[in-house]
């Protein structure tokens, strides 16, 4: 969006005020009040056609920027309920929300479901291992032999089941990891309308700047509010932690300070 | 041993309920804030409870202090499981009164090292 209030304007603008100021002037230094006060009238007059201009000019950057955020509406469809690109973006968000959630419980729930898988097959290799010692040692009865070979025999095919049960979950785990593809994608189109949200405001501040100047207001002043941070407000996961000195660099940071404090 | 797990997220909830299923602690029971948090606190014989900081309706940070605040509590032990890293965050925590403060993300060698660390100290 490139509508800000055109240098061209702004210099005709001084150029117009000067050339009255000179006019003035001469008229003041011989007496001639009429004409000097035609002149102060029509100064006014082109002050105010430029705050016109450039209060038109603001406008129309204002309507563009709000348009520029809503580019997504035809995508929704529906031409009364009109999504604004930042809804969109909170939708985004949310969607990476459940996705990341969805892929750690399913993750979990694969490990859940191989844990005993694993045990279960342990605890039958470390029996069949003593069985397997005492066989080696020529210490087992005619009985137990036959019986440590059924058991053997029962635990191959466990293995074996185990073993692609095993596979299987491992596998399910491996795919589940693309949410990281796929929230990253989504992030990485929020990221890109944030940017642009904050050039297009870039650009509004400027030309609402510029209006400022001319119509002699200075917002500035009362607008500086002093943002109260109380210092112990919880902000989540910090994500420029080394960057930072009120914060730790991780837990032995914790353990140092708690030990600072007497714990 | 009664445990309260207090996490917004389900899926951190869950990663401390497995870990703490692998230290032997089974009987664990779960909430997301603090304001489900203190009736259940209130009403059961909960031993021990770890919470996170960050939570809509009541933060932990507020259910440690109220959890001190309450005669019935005052002793219970809490370990602060949490992504809030600052170090005024961590002091307010000690002088609320928390018993181990572990910051996200955490590896179960941390989380066993404070949980023994607290039942050492409070045993003891």
């Amino acid at each position: 969006m490139e509508t800000p209030i055109s240098q061209h304007n702004g210099e005709a603008f001084v150029a117009e005020l000067k050339q009255c100021a000179n006019l003035l002037v001469s008229k003041l230094q011989n007496d001639d009040f009429e004409d000097a006060s035609a002149l102060i009238h029509s100064l006014v007059e082109v002050r105010d056609r430029h705050i016109f201009n450039s209060v038109g000019q603001l406008t129309r950057a204002l309507h563009d920027a709000i348009v520029n955020f809503n580019v997504d509406a035809s995508v929704h469809g529906k031409a009364d309920m009109v999504p604004s690109q930042i809804r969109d973006a909170s939708d985004r968000l949310q969607y990476v929300i459940s996705m990341t959630q969805e892929a750690a419980e399913k993750t979990m729930d694969r490990v859940e479901a191989s844990a005993p898988i694993a045990m279960s097959l342990g605890q039958e290799a470390a029996i069949l291992r003593k069985e397997w010692e005492k066989l080696r040692r020529r210490e087992i009865s005619k009985t137990e032999f036959s019986g440590l070979y059924d058991r053997m025999s029962d635990f191959l095919e466990q293995m074996n089941v185990g073993a692609e049960q095993l596979n299987g979950h491992l596998q399910a785990i491996i795919l589940e990891q693309g949410f990281q593809d796929l929230t990253g994608q989504v992030l990485k189109k929020v990221i890109g309308l944030v940017t642009n949200v904050e050039k297009e405001l870039v650009n509004l501040m400027r030309i609402a700047g510029q209006v400022e100047e001319v119509t002699g207001l200075d917002v500035r002043a009362e607008a500086k509010e002093v943002q109260v941070v109380n210092r112990t407000d919880a902000e989540g996961p910090q994500i420029h932690a080394a960057k930072r000195d009120d914060v730790v660099q991780g837990q032995d940071d914790v353990d140092d300070l708690l030990s600072s404090l007497g714990f | 041993m009664k445990i309260l797990i207090v996490d917004d997220f389900s899926t951190m909830r869950r990663i401390i309920k497995n870990l703490l299923r692998d230290l032997g602690f089974t009987n664990t029971h779960e909430a997301d804030d603090g304001v489900t948090a203190l009736p259940m606190l209130r009403s059961g014989d909960f031993a021990f409870l770890v919470t996170d900081w960050n939570m809509p309706g009541m933060t932990g940070i507020n259910l440690l202090k109220e959890v001190r605040a309450d005669p019935k509590l005052v002793a219970l032990p809490v370990l602060m499981v949490t992504a809030e890293a600052k170090r005024d965050q961590i002091i307010e925590a000690a002088q609320a009164g928390v018993n181990g403060y572990v910051v996200k993300p955490f590896t179960a060698q941390v989380l066993k090292e404070k949980i023994d660390k607290i039942f050492e100290r409070v045993g003891g």
